[in-house]
This record gives C-alpha cells, sequence and structure tokens, in this order.
C-alpha cells in the first residue's frame, strides 16, 4: 500500500512541476501576444489580456505606406534562399572530401576548421566591413549572402562530415568498381542518403537570417534593404516604450511559423544532430 | 634534381614534358599576375602607408594580408612541384616506365578532386573568416583608434604596446578583471543550470507513468522554437523596472520591486535566468531523443539485481547521454561564453560602471563590440579580441581532439 502511494506522490510531483515549467513558458509568449492586440502603442497601459481587443497593428504592418514590413520579408526570404543554396553546395563538397579521401593537408585542413569554428566572426567585422566597401558590396543582400555562408562553413562541414562517415563506403566502392566518376558518386550515391542532414542544414541556413540582426545591422545601411530581425528590432530600440505593440505583433508574425516548423520537423532535426556529431 | 628550383624543368628532366609544361606555365603567370599586387601588398604591410591623407593603411593593410595568403599558396605549389618531381626520379630510377598521356591524366585527375571538393568551401573561408581574424590580429599591433583613424591617419606598427597598456593602466586591468570573471561565472552558471533543468525535465517526462508524453514535450521545446531575438527584447520588456509585467504584476503582491536593470547583481540574475528560459528547450529535445534509444533491457537487467533508482540513473542513464551529447554539450558552452545576443538585447550590457569601459553585464564579445563599434578603440579591442580567442580554442579543442569524429581516417 505505501509502494503505491508513493508512486501517486511522485507522479504529482512530476506532474506538479511540469505545469510549473508551462507557467514559466507561456507566460512571456502570452504576454506578448496580448500586448500585441492592445490598441494604442504604450506599454505602461497595455495588458495580457486586452480591454479593447484591437488589431491595428497587424493592419499597420501590412497597409500603412510607413511601413516597410512585407518589403523585410521579401529581403529575408531572399537573403534565406541563397544561403541555404549555396551553404549546401560548398559544405557538403568540403565534408565529403574530408569524409572519403586521403589527401596531403586533410588532417591540418581538419583542425583549421575546428579552430576557425571556435573565434565569433564579430570578431572580424571591422575587416568584412572594409572588405566588403572595397568589393562595393556594403549594404547590398548579396555580401550578407556572401558572409552567412562563409561563415556557417566550419560547423556545418563537421556536422554533414560525421553523418557522411556513417554511410558505409562500400556502396562507393562498388559505384567505383562499376567506372562511376568523382561526381557521379557524390550526386547520385552520398547526397541521396544523406538526406536526414542535408534537410538540418538546409533548415538552420535558411533559419538563420530570420534570427541573426547583428551582422544586417554592419552590413545593411538603409531601411529598404533591411531584413526582418534587424527591421523589427529598430521598432523597439528606437523609441522603447512607443513601438513596442508594433514590434510584438511583427515579431509574433514571423515567431509563429519558424516554431510551426521546428516543432514539426524536431524529432527529425534531433536525430539528424546526434547522428552527425556523435556517430552512435 | 637541382632544376626541380625552377618548376617544369624537374618534370622536363623526367622526360613529362606535358606535365611539365603545365607547371612551368602556371609558375609563370602567377608571377607576372601578382607581382605587382605582391610587391605593393608587402610594401604596406610593412609601412602601413607613407603618404598622409593619400594611402588608406586599413586596405593597404587588408592588400598584405592577402599577398601573405597568395605567398603561402605559392609556398605549398612550389613544394608540391619539388616532391613530384623527386618521386618520379625515384620511381624512374627504379625502372618505373612513363605513362601515358591519358593515364598520367588520370591519374593527376584522381589525385586532384579533392582539392577540387574544398576549394569553393576553402576560398570563401579564405575571405570571409581567415582574413577578418588575420586582420584583426594585425590591429593590435597598432596603433588604431578613435584619435587615429584612417583615411585622415596613418597607422603604424606599435609592437606589443597595447599588450602592455591592457596590464598595465588601470582602467584597462580592472575593466578586464571584472568582465573576464563575470563571462566566466556567467558561462559555467547559466550553462549548467540549463543543462541540469533539461536533464531533469527529460528524465522525469521519460518516466512510463507519465500521460500526454507528446505533448508535455512539443511544449517544453517551444522556447527552443522561437527565434531567440524575439523571446530576448520581450523579457527586456517583462523585466523593465518601472513598466515592467515582473515587477507589476507578479511580484507586487508581495511588495517587493526590484531593479532589474539598474542593480548589476540582478541584471546578472534576470540574465541568468533568461538564459536558462531559452536554453533548456534544445538540450532537453537532445537528451530526450538519446533517452528514448536506451533500452528497455538495460533498466529491467538492473532492476532484476536489485539497483536503487537512483543507481539506474548513474550507471545507465548518465554514461549513456553524456556519450552521445557530449560534443554539443560543450557548444553550449562555448556557445553561452560568446552569446552576444542575450547581452547585448536584454540591456545593452548595462548598467554602466564609474571608471570602466564596460557595463556590469558585458561579457567579453560584448565588450569588444563596443569597443569596437561605439567607442571606435578598434587596437584595444583586437588585443581582447585575441585574449578571448585562445581562451576559447584552448578549452574547446582539447575536448573535441576527443571525439571520435577526429580519429575516423578517410581513405579512398
Amino acid at each position: 500500500m505505501s509502494a503505491k502511494w508513493q508512486s501517486r506522490l511522485e507522479l504529482a510531483g512530476i506532474y506538479a512541476f511540469i505545469l510549473f515549467m508551462f507557467i514559466v513558458i507561456s507566460y512571456p509568449l502570452l504576454w506578448a501576444m496580448g500586448v500585441s492586440l492592445n490598441p494604442g502603442t504604450s506599454l505602461y497601459s497595455a495588458t495580457i489580456i486586452p480591454e479593447n481587443w484591437s488589431t491595428e497593428h497587424y493592419s499597420w504592418l501590412f497597409t500603412d505606406p510607413n511601413s516597410q514590413y512585407l518589403l523585410w520579408y521579401k529581403n529575408t526570404l531572399i537573403v534565406a534562399f541563397w544561403n541555404t543554396a549555396l551553404s549546401l553546395l560548398v559544405v557538403t563538397m568540403l565534408a565529403y572530401a574530408f569524409s572519403r579521401y586521403s589527401f596531403r593537408g586533410r588532417k591540418h585542413g581538419m583542425y583549421t576548421l575546428l579552430l576557425i569554428n571556435m573565434f565569433p566572426v564579430l570578431m572580424g567585422m571591422v575587416a568584412l566591413y572594409i572588405l566588403l566597401n572595397i568589393l562595393g558590396l556594403l549594404d547590398t543582400l548579396a555580401g550578407l549572402i556572401l558572409i552567412y555562408v562563409g561563415s556557417s562553413i566550419p560547423m556545418h562541414a563537421f556536422l554533414v562530415k560525421g553523418y557522411f562517415d556513417t554511410i558505409s563506403r562500400d556502396l562507393d566502392e562498388s559505384a567505383k568498381i562499376d567506372g562511376a566518376g568523382h561526381f557521379l558518386i557524390f550526386f547520385r550515391i552520398i547526397l541521396p542518403l544523406a538526406k536526414p542532414i542535408l534537410a538540418v542544414v538546409a533548415l538552420f541556413n535558411f533559419m538563420a537570417p530570420f534570427m541573426d540582426f547583428l551582422l544586417p545591422r554592419i552590413v545593411l545601411r538603409s531601411s529598404e534593404n533591411y531584413t526582418l530581425a534587424l527591421g523589427l528590432f529598430n521598432l523597439v530600440n528606437q523609441e522603447f516604450s512607443n513601438n513596442f505593440t508594433r514590434f510584438a505583433a511583427g515579431s509574433i508574425l514571423i515567431a509563429v511559423p519558424i516554431a510551426a516548423v521546428f516543432l514539426i520537423l524536431q524529432r527529425f532535426l534531433i536525430s539528424g544532430l546526434t547522428a552527425g556529431a556523435t556517430k552512435s | 634534381m637541382a632544376l626541380s628550383v625552377i618548376p617544369g624543368l624537374g618534370q622536363l628532366y623526367n622526360r613529362r614534358f606535358i606535365k611539365g609544361a603545365l607547371f612551368f606555365t602556371l609558375f609563370l603567370s602567377f608571377f607576372i599576375l601578382f607581382a605587382d599586387f605582391l610587391n605593393i601588398g608587402y610594401w604596406g604591410l610593412v609601412t602601413l602607408g607613407t603618404w598622409v591623407g593619400v594611402d588608406d593603411s586599413r586596405a593597404l593593410l587588408i592588400q598584405g594580408i592577402v599577398s601573405v595568403i597568395l605567398t603561402f599558396f605559392f609556398i605549398l605549389f612550389y613544394w608540391m612541384n619539388f616532391s613530384d618531381a623527386r618521386s618520379d626520379a625515384n620511381r624512374l630510377r627504379d625502372g618505373w616506365r612513363i605513362t601515358t598521356i591519358r593515364s598520367g591524366f588520370k591519374e593527376a585527375w584522381d589525385k586532384g578532386v579533392p582539392y577540387l571538393f574544398i576549394g569553393p568551401g576553402i576560398f570563401m573561408m579564405m575571405f570571409v573568416l581567415i582574413l577578418p581574424l588575420l586582420f584583426m590580429v594585425s590591429l593590435a599591433f597598432t596603433n588604431y583608434n578613435i584619435y587615429n583613424s584612417p583615411p585622415r591617419f596613418l597607422l603604424d606598427w606599435v609592437g606589443f604596446d597595447n599588450f602592455k597598456s591592457i596590464f598595465s593602466v588601470p582602467i584597462w586591468r580592472n575593466t578586464l578583471i571584472s568582465v573576464l570573471s563575470w563571462t566566466l561565472v556567467w558561462t559555467f552558471v547559466a550553462t549548467t543550470l540549463q543543462i541540469s533543468l533539461a536533464l531533469f525535465l527529460a528524465v522525469i517526462v521519460n518516466d512510463k507513468r507519465v500521460k500526454f508524453k507528446r505533448f508535455i514535450r512539443t511544449m517544453l521545446i517551444l522556447p527552443w522554437a522561437v527565434p531567440s531575438f524575439v523571446s530576448i527584447l520581450v523579457f527586456a520588456a517583462l523585466f523593465n523596472d518601472r513598466f515592467g509585467a515582473v515587477n507589476r504584476t507578479i511580484l507586487s503582491p508581495f511588495n517587493v520591486s526590484i531593479p532589474w536593470m539598474t542593480d548589476p547583481f540582478w541584471t546578472k540574475v534576470a540574465i541568468i535566468i533568461v538564459q536558462v528560459w531559452l536554453g533548456f528547450g534544445f538540450v532537453f529535445a537532445l537528451f530526450t531523443g538519446v533517452l528514448q534509444s536506451i533500452s528497455s533491457d538495460w533498466y529491467e537487467a538492473a532492476e532484476v539485481d536489485g539497483a536503487s533508482k537512483w543507481q539506474r540513473f548513474r550507471q545507465i542513464t548518465l554514461p549513456h547521454i553524456l556519450f552521445a551529447t557530449a560534443p554539443l554539450l560543450i557548444m553550449q558552452y562555448t556557445g553561452n561564453f560568446n552569446n552576444f545576443n542575450l547581452i547585448y538585447l536584454f540591456n545593452q550590457g548595462g548598467p554602466p560602471i564609474r571608471n570602466q569601459t564596460a557595463g556590469s553585464s558585458d561579457i567579453i564579445i560584448s565588450w569588444v563590440y563596443k569597443l569596437t563599434f561605439e567607442t571606435l578603440n578598434y587596437n584595444m579591442a583586437a588585443v581582447i579580441s585575441i585574449i578571448l580567442g585562445l581562451t576559447v580554442a584552448t578549452v574547446a579543442f582539447f575536448q573535441f581532439r576527443r571525439t571520435r569524429s577526429f580519429k575516423e581516417e578517410g581513405k579512398i
């Protein structure tokens, strides 16, 4: 009898803790949602459950001539698309060479890659700024894309290499005996088998421009080139308490789709990550 | 053998004419193409410009670094030519017959293909990561600050003066000590807390008596799924001293009002709370994935042997989890060490302290950002970056070397 009671007590404790976590997690999110539905721009009078519901901030984002929200959305999508496509190509090729070939400089190359991965990109910002200026790419989306692609290489190359290592070598050996060339093996055999990790890398690269505000802040100057994160940050940063409700509305419109994608794909993401990082 | 000093001639001597001609042309074209560039590059690197107002020291420095990189690749190519000629000569002496052009080409293609694969990636990293890093490192040895900035003035090499002054000038030394210690405390406390919370939650949700597992897990992963800059800015508003809901709604029944944004200690507490909220979801998802893959046979066998719950956790669960996720956990620590977004977005590193060049919640990376983009102390920012880079690199490097991904040799 006492064992049963103990078990019940334990279970109650578990549920109580989970409930507590639910409240802690959802409070800030619900608060932001509530605030975005408050009329007016004052943060002080805004409440989590609005007294008068209003969608004025949402319609402002889309219809007001001063709002550049849709433009920022378009910019972000452009950056996200090119970042994903270019990164995938460059990263998989690099990872394939490191995983399958033994060549002079391989070991040193891997150590260098790992070492570079440790340094935050922020450290090289001054040089990148000057370099983009010399190349005439400052305040352009192309410049931003180049930096995103380059800086994502080391970390993702390691993830992908780890995954390639788990794919049996017998497959490419036999294809080689059948006379398949290097690129044929790569594109027709290895890449299709590595779809899970490619999806993970693609997703991370696609999401990065939606979440990062720092690089755009340094590279982009004119507001018609802003990405979403930077544009929204400036909404709050300029006059904090004045535009917060508007910022909340704009953020929810990007947070909801991103969160949905992550939640739907989470199992997939996690298995890709642990397989790549640990080769279990 | 002496002929290999000039690339191509060694190959000609070995009677591999096409290969020799190819090497020779490459070598020659390198010189013709880059001679001018290299000349100016090295001149710029040494002098950093001589005409005040005309030469831009920063551009010259970049050209100098590019020259160094080019030279490095040139030496690599040169060395490859040398060893190629030697190995061919050795093979010839051993009675090996020169291959036809066709099979020679095939051999070169097989050997060269890995370089073709890594080429684009290496090229991009060269310009986006390595060149800027080298540039930053060199800035640490110049006098580039707000009073002496190109293009109006020229930069000069100052040796280790900046390093000396960061350890001897009181304002720099004090700031360095306080920022460094807070960075270490922050990294250790915040990361350990978020990992422990994630571990605890993963284990209790995995308990077979708990129902609605899917729903609970989805809810717990939510903080990871929401873009972090949104959550951080929302938290910054929630913790606002006067308007924030934390003081106005949650703490007001207890008649407490905490200066979250204006008191150094409470800002740090708030930042750690926010990071635990932001960070535990991802680690929780990782741990859950591993937990589900542990076979239940282990636990049943342990139960038969009479192992207590705690023993089962210590001996089965923990080793499994840590083994599978170790590199990702290390990445959590290094990630927090460089967690610029949170520190900067939450309170801009504030509140400020007198007689220091950093705010009280500034970690090294946000301090570097401030020095670079707000107070334009480029040389000092570079010195601190070097200290930061060396710290992170040494710690993480030794940890990563133990992971298996490194020991695997690539062979085809």
